[in-house]
């Protein structure tokens, strides 16, 4: 900690000092200050790459293998061996915590991807485009009309087969729940973006490089989109967030990647009848989603206090 | 404004046929058949007979229409006769309505029936969770960066963060199994009776816990909003015009910013009360509540479609509904907004 203390301080008079001299400093390094500013934010940057390194890097380290069966040891509690105890088939339960969370982590950065594309795509043409306003607002007026989860759950179980025959059993579900959760979480992303370009189309630097004959292609890319950025980021925070939940409950009910694939919702739901053996069955897996929503949603908030132009450089 | 409502509600129409046509095709697209799991030895005619017996016959378009009739008028007629007691014209059938196939009832009657016990459940769970959530939600907005607030900014972001199933387990396992204080499942089979006691304690401890862990839920989203919305009026200029006219802060606080800052929140909490009736997915798996979440889990995994597709259609209904609910009271509540 001391170091980023000090670096800190030498960032200050550094500062201070290109003040002076009316030198530039970039967006980044100001957004970067301010986040730093946001101790949750901070807090949830630590917490979810200590996550995401246990998942990824620990899960390897980690002396058991996630499906390796040990019926001799099965049900146990936790002890320095198995820090999780044992479930009812003698596998290492933080193991597979470990390895389901690699599985949670990808659906949520997956689908939170397929979402913001879709919704960047079409708050942009909605905005842009007069003539696509009505009937793209209106679509996503009816995506919002729909009801999500009891949707989620009904097209994964009845398109579980044609996909997997596609894909592969354990690829073939990836690509549905990240396909489904992200063509049903657009319509944020959608309305932010969309009211976002309604206000810069009529900006002067738009309307001036409308007439120097900038393309509309060339506008959108190069003066629209660096301007919803902001918006954009924020909004991946919190897709991420709530993508990780919707996978963790389709599998909770049992809907999910199947019993030798465990993900940390199904975790939960195979040791909810456990729960007066081994506790730490729930309390692990849920905890897992919790911190790494808690963080995500923290990261999200210091974005979007950083990232807002009224917000920074004050306090 | 009453023009305005009528035109909301008449434009809801075509929108939720436009939604009915896109749940339909869904579950249309879907593999399976109930008459598939028919024994071979059966003759093809009897399979046809069958499969026209659940109404599954007919080219995609004309089971749709069938649908749609039977959703947006067979159902809704019944509904009046069975209010009333009488019959318009012909009687509506039961064969009319839209049968579930493994009760082999009409569905509307099952979800009708499951209904009290989400709500049971949902109700105060939401009424609970506005009661504790505004008072936090102003006084940290107002007190910006205090102790109070940084707590009550950090818990809500937890109560956000954590799936109700796992700190629904987490309840049940400390005062259900371990401490033995309340059920760990709902007892379904209870009658409440308003004037029994003993009827009423039975149920507030039946619902105890589902509705701890709602509220929490409920209490920290909407905490969050309030703070957000407060703090946006609490720099506006009527506030101090208010505070220079030299009212009190309490009065500025609670008449002149609380007013201003309840509009949005009171949308988030209509929108919140459509979400009742599909939210209670996850909480009615969890607590065994056999309510309208729990019916459509055992639907899915019955495949029973007719079922799936009324439920769905009317958690939609219920969405479009408050929605149309949250615009009037934004319409009513704000002069500014008026929508004719």
């Amino acid at each position: 900690m001391t170091d980023i203390a000090d670096s800190s301080t030498s960032v200050d008079t550094a500062a201070v000092a290109a003040d002076e001299l009316g030198e530039h400093r970039s967006l980044r390094t100001d957004v970067w200050r301010q986040f730093r500013k946001h101790k949750g934010a901070i807090f949830g940057l630590v917490v979810l790459t200590l996550i995401v390194l246990a998942v990824f890097v620990g899960s390897f380290i980690r002396p058991y293998d996630a499906t390796q069966l040990e019926p001799e040891v099965r049900n146990q509690g936790a002890s320095w061996a198995h820090p999780a105890g044992t479930d009812n088939l003698g596998r290492d339960v933080l193991a597979q915590a470990l390895q389901g969370g690699r599985i949670s982590l990808s659906v949520g950065f997956a689908a939170m991807i397929v979402g913001n594309l879709i919704g960047v795509f079409i708050g942009l043409f909605a905005g842009f485009v007069r003539r696509l306003d009505g009937p793209l607002m209106r679509l996503t007026d009816v995506f919002l009309a729909l009801p999500i989860l009891p949707l989620l759950l009904i097209s994964v179980l009845f398109f579980r087969e044609p996909v997997t025959d596609v894909f592969g059993e354990n690829l073939g579900i990836f690509v549905l729940v990240v396909l489904i959760i992200g063509a049903t979480s657009w319509m944020g992303t959608a309305r932010v973006v969309r009211s976002d370009v309604l206000g810069l189309r009529e900006e002067e630097f738009v309307i001036a490089a409308h007439s120097v004959g900038t393309r509309t292609g060339g506008i959108l890319s190069r003066h629209i989109l660096p301007n919803v950025m902001s918006s954009i980021i924020v909004a991946s925070a919190l897709g991420v967030a709530s993508a990780i939940l919707t996978e963790s409950a389709i599998s909770f009910l049992g809907l999910g990647f199947p019993q030798d694939l465990p993900t940390w919702g199904k975790l939960l739901s195979d040791g909810n009848d456990f729960m007066q053996i081994n506790i730490w069955r729930t309390i692990v897996p849920g905890a897992f989603i919790s911190l790494t929503v808690l963080s995500v949603n923290f990261i999200g908030d210091g974005l979007r206090d950083a990232l807002d132009p009224r917000l920074r450089g004050k306090a | 404004m009453l023009r305005y409502t009528i035109r909301r509600f008449f434009f809801a129409i075509p929108l939720l046929i436009v939604i009915s046509l896109i749940l339909f095709t869904i579950t249309e697209l879907a593999p399976g058949d109930p008459a598939g799991a028919l024994q071979l030895t059966i003759p093809d005619e009897v399979r046809q007979a069958y499969r026209a017996s659940l109404g599954l016959d007919g080219p995609f378009i004309e089971r749709w229409l069938r649908w749609v009739r039977a959703i947006f008028w067979y159902e809704p007629q019944n509904a009046i006769e069975q209010i009333g007691n009488f019959c318009i014209g012909d009687c509506i059938q039961d064969s009319d309505r839209i049968i579930s196939f493994s009760s082999r009832s009409p569905a509307v009657d099952t979800i009708y029936d499951r209904l009290p016990k989400t709500l049971w459940v949902m109700t105060p769970s939401l009424i609970l969770g506005i009661l504790i959530a505004v008072p936090i939600g102003i006084y940290s907005a107002y007190r910006q960066y205090s102790a109070f607030d940084n707590v009550g900014s950090f818990v809500s972001l937890i109560g956000w963060s954590m799936p109700v199933y796992w700190s629904g387990l987490l309840l049940i396992f400390l005062f259900s199994v371990k401490l033995g204080w309340f059920p760990s499942r709902y007892d379904a089979t209870h009658e409440v009776s308003w004037t029994s006691l003993s009827s009423l304690g039975t149920q507030i401890r039946n619902i105890a816990l589902p509705v701890t862990v709602l509220t929490f839920f409920n209490a920290a989203a909407f905490s969050r909003f309030t703070r957000a919305s407060v703090l946006d009026n609490l720099s506006l200029d009527y506030v101090r015009t208010a505070r220079s006219k030299g009212l009190s802060e309490f009065l500025v606080v609670n008449r002149h910013v609380l007013r201003n800052s309840m509009l949005p929140v009171v949308t988030l909490i209509a929108l919140s009360a459509a979400g009742i009736f599909s939210g209670a997915i996850l909480t009615e798996t969890v607590f065994a509540i056999n309510g309208t979440g729990s019916l459509l889990v055992q639907a899915l995994f019955q495949a029973d479609f007719p079922m799936l597709l009324t439920l769905t259609f009317f958690f939609a209904v219920m969405r479009v509904l408050f929605n149309i609910i949250a615009d009037i009271l934004y319409g009513m509540l704000d002069p500014r907004i008026r929508y004719d």
